[in-house]
Protein backbone atom coordinates (compact mmCIF):
# COMPACT_ATOMS: atom_id res chain seq x y z
CA UNK A 1 0.00 0.00 0.00
CA UNK A 2 2.74 2.27 0.70
CA UNK A 3 3.52 2.67 -2.88
CA UNK A 4 0.23 4.06 -3.12
CA UNK A 5 0.37 6.44 -0.09
CA UNK A 6 -2.25 4.95 1.82
CA UNK A 7 -1.31 3.68 5.34
CA UNK A 8 -3.36 0.65 7.14
CA UNK A 9 -2.69 2.17 10.35
CA UNK A 10 -4.54 5.23 9.07
CA UNK A 11 -7.88 3.19 8.42
CA UNK A 12 -10.09 4.06 5.42
CA UNK A 13 -9.38 7.51 3.64
CA UNK A 14 -12.62 9.94 2.91
CA UNK A 15 -12.12 11.47 0.17
CA UNK A 16 -14.43 13.94 -2.35
CA UNK A 17 -14.84 13.71 -6.24
CA UNK A 18 -16.42 16.24 -8.61
CA UNK A 19 -16.86 15.79 -12.41
CA UNK A 20 -17.58 19.78 -12.90
CA UNK A 21 -20.82 19.44 -13.84
CA UNK A 22 -22.62 22.65 -14.80
CA UNK A 23 -25.89 21.93 -14.04
CA UNK A 24 -29.30 24.38 -13.15
CA UNK A 25 -30.49 23.82 -9.71
CA UNK A 26 -33.98 22.25 -10.30
CA UNK A 27 -35.60 24.92 -7.96
CA UNK A 28 -34.98 28.01 -9.65
CA UNK A 29 -33.90 26.84 -12.99
CA UNK A 30 -30.61 29.23 -12.85
CA UNK A 31 -27.31 28.13 -13.45
CA UNK A 32 -24.48 29.96 -11.98
CA UNK A 33 -21.61 30.82 -14.52
CA UNK A 34 -18.77 28.27 -15.35
CA UNK A 35 -16.26 30.54 -13.37
CA UNK A 36 -17.99 30.56 -10.43
CA UNK A 37 -18.54 27.40 -10.57
CA UNK A 38 -14.54 26.65 -11.15
CA UNK A 39 -13.71 29.17 -7.96
CA UNK A 40 -16.53 27.25 -6.34
CA UNK A 41 -14.78 23.43 -6.68
CA UNK A 42 -11.10 25.21 -6.01
CA UNK A 43 -12.87 26.44 -2.70
CA UNK A 44 -14.48 23.29 -1.68
CA UNK A 45 -11.27 21.37 -2.24
CA UNK A 46 -9.62 23.91 0.15
CA UNK A 47 -12.70 23.74 2.59
CA UNK A 48 -12.23 19.33 2.55
CA UNK A 49 -8.96 20.10 3.74
CA UNK A 50 -9.63 21.71 6.66
CA UNK A 51 -12.01 19.37 7.64
CA UNK A 52 -9.58 16.67 7.47
CA UNK A 53 -10.99 14.98 4.17
CA UNK A 54 -7.96 12.52 2.85
CA UNK A 55 -8.39 13.23 -1.11
CA UNK A 56 -10.13 15.70 -3.75
CA UNK A 57 -10.46 14.87 -7.39
CA UNK A 58 -11.93 16.23 -10.49
CA UNK A 59 -13.18 14.45 -13.31
CA UNK A 60 -12.33 15.76 -17.17
CA UNK A 61 -15.84 15.42 -19.31
CA UNK A 62 -16.10 17.22 -22.50
CA UNK A 63 -19.69 17.79 -23.13
CA UNK A 64 -22.34 20.02 -22.26
CA UNK A 65 -23.29 20.83 -18.10
CA UNK A 66 -19.59 20.17 -17.26
CA UNK A 67 -16.93 22.60 -16.45
CA UNK A 68 -13.73 20.46 -16.01
CA UNK A 69 -12.29 19.82 -19.18
CA UNK A 70 -9.04 21.14 -17.97
CA UNK A 71 -8.79 18.96 -15.44
CA UNK A 72 -5.45 19.21 -14.42
CA UNK A 73 -5.44 22.92 -14.82
CA UNK A 74 -8.16 23.23 -11.92
CA UNK A 75 -5.91 20.72 -9.95
CA UNK A 76 -3.16 22.46 -10.11
CA UNK A 77 -4.98 25.48 -8.60
CA UNK A 78 -6.22 23.50 -6.24
CA UNK A 79 -2.42 22.65 -5.60
CA UNK A 80 -1.53 26.06 -4.80
CA UNK A 81 -4.23 26.18 -2.62
CA UNK A 82 -3.78 23.84 0.03
CA UNK A 83 -1.42 22.10 1.58
CA UNK A 84 -2.06 18.32 2.69
CA UNK A 85 -5.22 16.83 0.75
CA UNK A 86 -4.35 14.45 -1.68
CA UNK A 87 -5.09 15.38 -5.60
CA UNK A 88 -6.61 13.26 -8.28
CA UNK A 89 -8.22 13.43 -11.75
CA UNK A 90 -11.43 11.30 -11.44
CA UNK A 91 -11.27 10.49 -14.01
CA UNK A 92 -8.51 11.08 -16.87
CA UNK A 93 -9.70 9.72 -19.76
CA UNK A 94 -6.52 8.35 -21.19
CA UNK A 95 -8.02 6.90 -23.86
CA UNK A 96 -8.33 10.45 -26.09
CA UNK A 97 -5.13 12.15 -24.40
CA UNK A 98 -1.59 11.48 -25.28
CA UNK A 99 -0.11 9.75 -21.85
CA UNK A 100 3.25 11.39 -22.19
CA UNK A 101 1.34 14.64 -21.69
CA UNK A 102 -1.05 13.67 -19.14
CA UNK A 103 2.50 11.93 -17.34
CA UNK A 104 4.18 15.42 -17.69
CA UNK A 105 1.12 17.47 -16.53
CA UNK A 106 0.22 14.96 -13.25
CA UNK A 107 4.36 14.93 -12.80
CA UNK A 108 4.16 18.31 -12.67
CA UNK A 109 0.81 18.82 -9.93
CA UNK A 110 3.33 16.12 -7.80
CA UNK A 111 5.86 18.79 -7.88
CA UNK A 112 3.85 21.49 -7.42
CA UNK A 113 2.04 19.94 -4.70
CA UNK A 114 4.71 18.64 -2.94
CA UNK A 115 4.16 14.73 -3.76
CA UNK A 116 0.17 14.94 -3.66
CA UNK A 117 -1.20 13.77 -6.70
CA UNK A 118 -2.14 10.74 -8.42
CA UNK A 119 -3.98 9.85 -11.59
CA UNK A 120 -6.90 7.75 -12.12
CA UNK A 121 -7.51 6.73 -15.57
CA UNK A 122 -10.28 5.50 -17.25
CA UNK A 123 -11.75 5.51 -20.69
CA UNK A 124 -14.92 7.80 -21.25
CA UNK A 125 -18.36 7.02 -19.99
CA UNK A 126 -19.71 9.71 -22.98
CA UNK A 127 -17.95 9.01 -26.33
CA UNK A 128 -18.99 12.61 -27.71
CA UNK A 129 -14.31 13.43 -26.92
CA UNK A 130 -13.85 10.92 -29.40
CA UNK A 131 -15.19 12.83 -32.45
CA UNK A 132 -14.16 16.19 -30.24
CA UNK A 133 -10.38 15.19 -30.39
CA UNK A 134 -10.23 12.94 -33.51
CA UNK A 135 -10.75 9.42 -32.63
CA UNK A 136 -12.41 6.65 -33.98
CA UNK A 137 -15.18 5.28 -31.64
CA UNK A 138 -13.89 1.60 -33.07
CA UNK A 139 -10.80 2.01 -31.18
CA UNK A 140 -12.81 2.54 -28.24
CA UNK A 141 -10.95 -0.47 -25.97
CA UNK A 142 -8.25 -0.72 -27.56
CA UNK A 143 -7.01 3.24 -27.70
CA UNK A 144 -7.74 2.83 -23.59
CA UNK A 145 -5.71 -0.44 -23.23
CA UNK A 146 -2.78 0.55 -25.20
CA UNK A 147 -2.40 4.50 -23.66
CA UNK A 148 -3.15 3.25 -19.93
CA UNK A 149 -0.43 0.75 -20.61
CA UNK A 150 1.77 2.81 -21.40
CA UNK A 151 1.19 5.61 -19.23
CA UNK A 152 2.03 3.16 -16.49
CA UNK A 153 5.53 2.08 -18.52
CA UNK A 154 6.18 5.85 -18.49
CA UNK A 155 5.82 5.72 -14.21
CA UNK A 156 8.11 2.69 -14.39
CA UNK A 157 10.88 3.93 -16.28
CA UNK A 158 12.45 7.71 -16.74
CA UNK A 159 13.70 6.77 -20.37
CA UNK A 160 11.49 4.76 -22.31
CA UNK A 161 11.60 2.56 -25.68
CA UNK A 162 7.86 2.04 -26.94
CA UNK A 163 5.73 1.63 -29.90
CA UNK A 164 2.24 1.04 -30.60
CA UNK A 165 -1.00 2.19 -32.66
CA UNK A 166 -2.09 4.79 -31.39
CA UNK A 167 0.72 7.33 -31.15
CA UNK A 168 4.30 7.80 -32.51
CA UNK A 169 7.33 5.45 -31.25
CA UNK A 170 9.33 6.58 -28.58
CA UNK A 171 13.13 5.53 -29.03
CA UNK A 172 15.02 6.48 -25.58
CA UNK A 173 12.45 8.83 -24.28
CA UNK A 174 13.02 10.74 -21.35
CA UNK A 175 9.52 11.47 -19.95
CA UNK A 176 10.22 14.79 -17.32
CA UNK A 177 9.94 15.89 -15.05
CA UNK A 178 9.79 13.11 -12.53
CA UNK A 179 7.43 13.18 -9.79
CA UNK A 180 8.62 13.89 -6.02
CA UNK A 181 8.95 10.58 -4.60
CA UNK A 182 9.85 8.51 -8.56
CA UNK A 183 6.40 8.07 -9.10
CA UNK A 184 2.71 8.32 -9.17
CA UNK A 185 0.09 6.00 -7.86
CA UNK A 186 -2.24 5.38 -11.14
CA UNK A 187 -5.48 3.59 -10.62
CA UNK A 188 -7.86 2.14 -13.07
CA UNK A 189 -11.15 3.72 -13.30
CA UNK A 190 -13.65 1.13 -13.15
CA UNK A 191 -17.26 0.42 -13.96
CA UNK A 192 -20.25 -1.52 -12.84
CA UNK A 193 -19.40 -4.74 -15.10
CA UNK A 194 -16.77 -7.27 -13.38
CA UNK A 195 -15.07 -7.47 -16.75
CA UNK A 196 -13.76 -4.27 -16.45
CA UNK A 197 -12.34 -5.30 -12.61
CA UNK A 198 -11.00 -8.17 -13.72
CA UNK A 199 -8.76 -5.74 -16.38
CA UNK A 200 -7.30 -3.61 -13.73
CA UNK A 201 -6.50 -6.97 -11.33
CA UNK A 202 -4.57 -8.12 -14.85
CA UNK A 203 -2.78 -5.05 -14.75
CA UNK A 204 -2.06 -5.41 -11.06
CA UNK A 205 -2.95 -1.67 -10.14
CA UNK A 206 -5.06 -0.43 -8.30
CA UNK A 207 -8.58 0.16 -8.71
CA UNK A 208 -11.76 2.85 -8.36
CA UNK A 209 -14.67 1.26 -8.72
CA UNK A 210 -17.75 3.82 -9.20
CA UNK A 211 -21.47 2.78 -7.43
CA UNK A 212 -24.11 4.83 -8.58
CA UNK A 213 -26.88 2.83 -7.09
CA UNK A 214 -28.52 -0.41 -5.89
CA UNK A 215 -27.46 -3.12 -3.15
CA UNK A 216 -23.65 -2.82 -1.91
CA UNK A 217 -23.20 -6.44 -2.21
CA UNK A 218 -23.64 -6.37 -6.28
CA UNK A 219 -20.04 -4.87 -6.29
CA UNK A 220 -18.33 -7.45 -3.82
CA UNK A 221 -18.42 -9.97 -7.18
CA UNK A 222 -15.95 -7.26 -9.02
CA UNK A 223 -13.84 -6.62 -5.60
CA UNK A 224 -13.33 -10.10 -5.62
CA UNK A 225 -12.56 -10.79 -8.59
CA UNK A 226 -10.45 -8.01 -8.99
CA UNK A 227 -8.42 -9.23 -6.25
CA UNK A 228 -8.48 -13.14 -7.23
CA UNK A 229 -7.20 -11.68 -10.96
CA UNK A 230 -4.47 -9.83 -9.20
CA UNK A 231 -2.97 -13.03 -7.66
CA UNK A 232 -3.46 -15.16 -10.32
CA UNK A 233 -1.23 -12.78 -12.25
CA UNK A 234 1.26 -12.68 -10.09
CA UNK A 235 0.50 -9.40 -8.60
CA UNK A 236 -0.29 -9.40 -4.41
CA UNK A 237 -3.83 -7.99 -3.67
CA UNK A 238 -2.74 -7.15 -0.59
CA UNK A 239 -0.60 -4.21 -1.67
CA UNK A 240 -3.59 -3.10 -3.98
CA UNK A 241 -5.78 -0.67 -2.52
CA UNK A 242 -9.30 -0.33 -3.31
CA UNK A 243 -11.27 2.60 -3.59
CA UNK A 244 -15.04 2.55 -4.31
CA UNK A 245 -17.09 6.37 -5.45
CA UNK A 246 -20.95 6.68 -5.21
CA UNK A 247 -23.51 9.56 -4.73
CA UNK A 248 -23.27 11.48 -1.05
CA UNK A 249 -25.58 13.74 0.82
CA UNK A 250 -25.78 14.26 4.68
CA UNK A 251 -28.11 16.62 6.44
CA UNK A 252 -29.59 16.33 9.98
CA UNK A 253 -31.88 13.48 9.13
CA UNK A 254 -31.94 10.92 6.58
CA UNK A 255 -35.38 12.13 5.56
CA UNK A 256 -34.25 15.35 4.91
CA UNK A 257 -30.89 14.72 3.03
CA UNK A 258 -33.23 13.00 1.04
CA UNK A 259 -35.65 15.75 0.37
CA UNK A 260 -33.06 18.42 -0.27
CA UNK A 261 -30.92 16.38 -3.04
CA UNK A 262 -33.44 14.03 -4.77
CA UNK A 263 -34.18 16.99 -7.60
CA UNK A 264 -30.33 17.62 -7.78
CA UNK A 265 -29.75 13.62 -8.55
CA UNK A 266 -32.88 13.41 -10.77
CA UNK A 267 -32.86 16.75 -12.97
CA UNK A 268 -28.94 15.64 -13.18
CA UNK A 269 -29.41 12.84 -14.65
CA UNK A 270 -32.60 13.64 -16.70
CA UNK A 271 -30.45 16.38 -17.95
CA UNK A 272 -27.05 13.88 -18.62
CA UNK A 273 -28.89 10.78 -19.37
CA UNK A 274 -32.23 11.38 -21.04
CA UNK A 275 -33.52 9.74 -17.75
CA UNK A 276 -34.33 10.99 -14.16
CA UNK A 277 -33.65 8.99 -11.30
CA UNK A 278 -36.80 6.81 -10.24
CA UNK A 279 -38.19 7.71 -6.56
CA UNK A 280 -38.49 3.91 -5.70
CA UNK A 281 -34.36 3.37 -6.52
CA UNK A 282 -33.62 6.19 -4.30
CA UNK A 283 -36.13 5.16 -1.42
CA UNK A 284 -34.30 1.98 -1.29
CA UNK A 285 -31.20 3.93 -1.01
CA UNK A 286 -32.27 4.79 2.34
CA UNK A 287 -31.33 1.11 3.22
CA UNK A 288 -28.41 0.32 4.60
CA UNK A 289 -27.26 -2.33 2.58
CA UNK A 290 -27.70 -0.09 -0.43
CA UNK A 291 -24.53 2.36 -1.74
CA UNK A 292 -26.87 5.69 -2.48
CA UNK A 293 -24.93 7.31 0.51
CA UNK A 294 -27.65 9.77 1.35
CA UNK A 295 -28.81 10.11 4.90
CA UNK A 296 -28.06 11.47 8.72
CA UNK A 297 -24.30 11.27 9.99
CA UNK A 298 -25.08 8.07 11.83
CA UNK A 299 -26.65 6.25 8.54
CA UNK A 300 -23.66 7.40 6.62
CA UNK A 301 -21.03 6.12 9.10
CA UNK A 302 -23.33 3.00 9.30
CA UNK A 303 -23.29 2.54 5.37
CA UNK A 304 -19.60 3.17 4.71
CA UNK A 305 -18.73 0.33 7.31
CA UNK A 306 -21.02 -2.05 5.92
CA UNK A 307 -19.55 -1.73 2.89
CA UNK A 308 -15.91 -1.71 4.37
CA UNK A 309 -17.25 -5.21 5.91
CA UNK A 310 -17.88 -6.41 2.97
CA UNK A 311 -15.02 -4.93 0.46
CA UNK A 312 -12.40 -4.02 3.33
CA UNK A 313 -11.45 -1.14 0.89
CA UNK A 314 -8.99 1.67 1.49
CA UNK A 315 -11.07 4.87 0.50
CA UNK A 316 -14.15 6.16 -0.45
CA UNK A 317 -15.03 8.65 -2.20
CA UNK A 318 -18.03 10.97 -2.24
CA UNK A 319 -19.84 13.11 -5.43
CA UNK A 320 -21.94 15.54 -3.34
CA UNK A 321 -22.20 18.47 -6.05
CA UNK A 322 -23.67 17.37 -8.35
CA UNK A 323 -26.98 18.44 -9.81
CA UNK A 324 -26.53 22.78 -9.16
CA UNK A 325 -26.04 21.96 -5.47
CA UNK A 326 -26.05 24.86 -4.04
CA UNK A 327 -22.01 26.03 -2.07
CA UNK A 328 -23.83 26.82 0.83
CA UNK A 329 -25.18 22.80 1.05
CA UNK A 330 -21.63 21.91 0.09
CA UNK A 331 -20.17 23.91 3.16
CA UNK A 332 -22.90 22.20 5.57
CA UNK A 333 -21.88 18.71 4.63
CA UNK A 334 -18.00 19.34 4.68
CA UNK A 335 -18.78 20.37 8.02
CA UNK A 336 -20.92 17.03 8.73
CA UNK A 337 -18.16 15.25 7.58
CA UNK A 338 -15.28 16.53 9.59
CA UNK A 339 -17.26 17.26 12.91
CA UNK A 340 -19.28 13.35 12.94
CA UNK A 341 -18.08 11.20 10.12
CA UNK A 342 -14.55 11.66 10.00
CA UNK A 343 -13.60 10.95 13.64
CA UNK A 344 -15.85 7.79 13.33
CA UNK A 345 -14.56 6.42 10.74
CA UNK A 346 -11.19 6.74 12.49
CA UNK A 347 -12.65 4.86 15.72
CA UNK A 348 -13.74 2.04 13.84
CA UNK A 349 -11.17 1.23 10.73
CA UNK A 350 -7.54 2.70 12.39
CA UNK A 351 -5.69 0.02 12.93
CA UNK B 1 -50.02 12.81 -23.12
CA UNK B 2 -47.40 11.63 -25.91
CA UNK B 3 -47.74 9.10 -28.07
CA UNK B 4 -45.36 8.39 -31.33
CA UNK B 5 -46.01 6.34 -34.24
CA UNK B 6 -43.04 4.04 -35.76
CA UNK B 7 -43.36 3.01 -39.41
CA UNK B 8 -40.73 0.98 -38.87
CA UNK B 9 -39.59 0.59 -42.68
CA UNK B 10 -37.74 2.20 -45.39
CA UNK B 11 -39.22 -0.01 -47.89
CA UNK B 12 -43.25 -1.25 -49.18
CA UNK B 13 -46.58 0.95 -48.33
CA UNK B 14 -48.71 -1.42 -46.00
CA UNK B 15 -46.75 -1.04 -42.78
CA UNK B 16 -47.65 2.85 -43.54
CA UNK B 17 -50.94 2.07 -44.57
CA UNK B 18 -51.51 0.86 -41.54
CA UNK B 19 -50.29 3.42 -39.74
CA UNK B 20 -52.26 6.23 -41.16
CA UNK B 21 -55.58 4.24 -40.11
CA UNK B 22 -53.71 4.00 -36.33
CA UNK B 23 -53.71 7.84 -36.75
CA UNK B 24 -56.60 8.88 -38.12
CA UNK B 25 -57.99 6.78 -35.23
CA UNK B 26 -56.29 8.48 -32.99
CA UNK B 27 -56.64 11.84 -34.20
CA UNK B 28 -60.52 11.74 -34.69
CA UNK B 29 -61.51 10.22 -31.13
CA UNK B 30 -58.37 11.41 -29.04
CA UNK B 31 -58.02 14.92 -30.27
CA UNK B 32 -55.96 16.08 -26.45
CA UNK B 33 -53.39 13.41 -27.56
CA UNK B 34 -49.95 14.61 -28.69
CA UNK B 35 -49.41 12.72 -31.68
CA UNK B 36 -46.28 11.99 -33.90
CA UNK B 37 -45.86 9.66 -36.75
CA UNK B 38 -42.67 8.64 -37.74
CA UNK B 39 -41.97 6.73 -40.46
CA UNK B 40 -38.43 5.46 -41.08
CA UNK B 41 -38.61 5.97 -44.96
CA UNK B 42 -38.11 9.63 -43.95
CA UNK B 43 -34.97 9.51 -41.94
CA UNK B 44 -31.63 9.13 -42.22
CA UNK B 45 -30.72 6.87 -39.30
CA UNK B 46 -27.32 5.70 -38.44
CA UNK B 47 -26.22 2.45 -37.17
CA UNK B 48 -26.28 2.06 -33.33
CA UNK B 49 -22.49 2.64 -32.08
CA UNK B 50 -22.84 2.23 -28.74
CA UNK B 51 -22.83 5.14 -27.47
CA UNK B 52 -25.66 7.65 -25.46
CA UNK B 53 -28.43 8.08 -27.22
CA UNK B 54 -28.35 11.82 -26.72
CA UNK B 55 -24.94 11.48 -28.43
CA UNK B 56 -26.31 11.19 -31.80
CA UNK B 57 -26.82 14.05 -34.16
CA UNK B 58 -28.98 14.60 -37.09
CA UNK B 59 -32.13 12.43 -37.88
CA UNK B 60 -30.87 9.87 -34.91
CA UNK B 61 -31.18 11.94 -32.04
CA UNK B 62 -34.07 13.86 -33.46
CA UNK B 63 -36.09 10.12 -33.66
CA UNK B 64 -34.34 8.19 -30.16
CA UNK B 65 -34.61 11.87 -28.83
CA UNK B 66 -39.41 11.62 -29.59
CA UNK B 67 -39.22 7.75 -28.62
CA UNK B 68 -37.64 8.79 -25.37
CA UNK B 69 -39.92 11.49 -24.38
CA UNK B 70 -43.05 9.38 -25.58
CA UNK B 71 -45.53 8.65 -22.90
CA UNK B 72 -46.83 5.49 -25.48
CA UNK B 73 -45.81 4.53 -28.62
CA UNK B 74 -47.21 2.28 -31.57
CA UNK B 75 -45.01 0.45 -33.48
CA UNK B 76 -45.92 -0.73 -37.26
CA UNK B 77 -43.75 -2.76 -38.40
CA UNK B 78 -43.80 -5.31 -41.49
CA UNK B 79 -42.44 -8.96 -41.42
CA UNK B 80 -39.52 -9.97 -43.72
CA UNK B 81 -37.91 -13.10 -43.48
CA UNK B 82 -39.62 -14.15 -40.93
CA UNK B 83 -38.16 -11.23 -38.93
CA UNK B 84 -38.71 -8.06 -37.91
CA UNK B 85 -36.70 -5.89 -40.48
CA UNK B 86 -33.28 -4.37 -39.46
CA UNK B 87 -34.13 -0.49 -39.94
CA UNK B 88 -36.68 -1.29 -36.86
CA UNK B 89 -34.10 -3.36 -34.36
CA UNK B 90 -31.38 -0.94 -35.04
CA UNK B 91 -33.70 1.84 -33.29
CA UNK B 92 -34.09 -0.72 -29.96
CA UNK B 93 -30.18 -1.23 -30.46
CA UNK B 94 -30.07 3.12 -30.69
CA UNK B 95 -31.82 3.53 -27.39
CA UNK B 96 -30.49 2.72 -23.35
CA UNK B 97 -31.58 -1.01 -21.85
CA UNK B 98 -34.50 0.47 -19.98
CA UNK B 99 -35.38 2.87 -22.74
CA UNK B 100 -39.17 1.59 -22.39
CA UNK B 101 -39.57 1.86 -18.78
CA UNK B 102 -42.64 3.54 -17.90
CA UNK B 103 -44.38 3.34 -21.74
CA UNK B 104 -47.15 2.04 -23.13
CA UNK B 105 -45.93 -0.21 -26.60
CA UNK B 106 -48.51 -1.60 -29.17
CA UNK B 107 -48.09 -3.44 -32.34
CA UNK B 108 -49.33 -3.08 -35.69
CA UNK B 109 -47.91 -6.12 -37.81
CA UNK B 110 -48.03 -6.65 -41.65
CA UNK B 111 -47.40 -10.05 -43.25
CA UNK B 112 -47.39 -11.64 -46.44
CA UNK B 113 -49.15 -14.32 -44.65
CA UNK B 114 -50.73 -15.86 -41.49
CA UNK B 115 -47.72 -18.01 -41.73
CA UNK B 116 -45.90 -14.77 -39.70
CA UNK B 117 -48.21 -14.20 -36.54
CA UNK B 118 -45.95 -15.84 -33.93
CA UNK B 119 -43.20 -13.47 -35.04
CA UNK B 120 -44.39 -10.38 -32.85
CA UNK B 121 -44.87 -12.99 -30.16
CA UNK B 122 -41.51 -14.31 -30.46
CA UNK B 123 -39.51 -11.26 -31.43
CA UNK B 124 -40.76 -8.17 -30.87
CA UNK B 125 -42.77 -8.48 -28.08
CA UNK B 126 -39.11 -10.18 -26.08
CA UNK B 127 -37.32 -6.81 -27.01
CA UNK B 128 -39.73 -4.83 -25.54
CA UNK B 129 -40.30 -6.29 -22.21
CA UNK B 130 -36.24 -6.72 -22.00
CA UNK B 131 -36.62 -2.68 -21.92
CA UNK B 132 -39.35 -2.75 -19.56
CA UNK B 133 -42.12 -1.51 -21.94
CA UNK B 134 -46.16 -2.16 -20.78
CA UNK B 135 -47.01 -3.97 -23.36
CA UNK B 136 -50.61 -3.88 -25.01
CA UNK B 137 -50.78 -7.59 -25.18
CA UNK B 138 -53.30 -7.75 -28.32
CA UNK B 139 -51.55 -6.78 -31.38
CA UNK B 140 -53.35 -6.53 -35.14
CA UNK B 141 -52.05 -8.49 -37.49
CA UNK B 142 -52.66 -7.43 -41.36
CA UNK B 143 -51.98 -9.73 -43.78
CA UNK B 144 -51.09 -9.43 -47.95
CA UNK B 145 -55.14 -10.26 -48.74
CA UNK B 146 -56.44 -7.16 -46.08
CA UNK B 147 -55.01 -4.46 -48.52
CA UNK B 148 -56.29 -2.91 -51.87
CA UNK B 149 -54.57 -0.77 -53.54
CA UNK B 150 -53.07 1.36 -50.25
CA UNK B 151 -56.76 1.01 -48.04
CA UNK B 152 -57.50 -1.67 -45.41
CA UNK B 153 -60.21 -3.45 -47.10
CA UNK B 154 -61.37 -5.71 -44.29
CA UNK B 155 -63.60 -4.43 -41.56
CA UNK B 156 -62.51 -6.54 -38.82
CA UNK B 157 -58.92 -5.17 -39.29
CA UNK B 158 -60.24 -1.65 -38.56
CA UNK B 159 -62.40 -2.72 -35.70
CA UNK B 160 -59.22 -4.02 -34.17
CA UNK B 161 -57.10 -0.94 -35.01
CA UNK B 162 -60.01 1.14 -33.25
CA UNK B 163 -59.41 -1.23 -30.43
CA UNK B 164 -55.75 -0.86 -30.10
CA UNK B 165 -55.94 2.70 -30.30
CA UNK B 166 -58.11 2.27 -27.53
CA UNK B 167 -56.18 0.14 -25.60
CA UNK B 168 -53.18 2.56 -25.97
CA UNK B 169 -54.89 5.95 -24.39
CA UNK B 170 -56.55 4.20 -21.61
CA UNK B 171 -53.76 1.89 -20.64
CA UNK B 172 -51.24 4.95 -20.53
CA UNK B 173 -53.62 7.22 -18.62
CA UNK B 174 -53.94 4.44 -16.23
CA UNK B 175 -50.19 4.02 -15.72
CA UNK B 176 -49.76 7.53 -15.79
CA UNK B 177 -52.07 7.59 -12.40
CA UNK B 178 -50.99 4.78 -11.01
CA UNK B 179 -47.21 6.05 -11.44
CA UNK B 180 -47.73 9.64 -10.25
CA UNK B 181 -49.96 8.14 -7.00
CA UNK B 182 -47.07 5.91 -6.43
CA UNK B 183 -44.16 8.54 -6.46
CA UNK B 184 -46.83 11.05 -4.63
CA UNK B 185 -46.22 8.37 -1.78
CA UNK B 186 -42.68 9.83 -1.48
CA UNK B 187 -41.74 12.77 0.72
CA UNK B 188 -38.78 14.08 -1.31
Amino acid sequence: MEQYRIKKEDGIEFGLYTLGDHLPNPHTGERISAQQRIQEIIELAKLAEQAGIHFFSVGESHQEYFTTQAHSVILAAIAQATERIKLSSASTIISTLDPVRVYEDFATLDLISNGRAEIIAGRASRVGLFDLLGYDLKDYEELYEEKFDLLLKINEKEIINWSGKFRASLKNAKIIPRPLNGSLPIWRAVGGHAASAIKAGIAGVPMQIAMLGGPAINFKYSVDAYRQTAQEHGHDPSTLPVAVAGFFYVAETTQQAQKEVYPHINLGMELINGHGYSKRGFAQGADNRDVLNVGSPQQIIEKILYQYELFGHQRYIAQMDFGGIPFDKLMKNIEFIGNDILPALKKYTAK
Amino acid sequence: MKIVGISGSIVGSKTRTAMNYVEKELLDKYSEVDWTLLDLADFDIQFSDGRNYLEYEGDTRLITKAIMEADAIVIGTPIFQASIPATLKNLFDLLPVNALRDKIVSMVITAGSSKHFLIAEQQLKPILSYMKAQIVQTYVFIEEMDFHRKEIVNDDISFRIARLVEDTVVLTESYAKIRTDKENEYDF
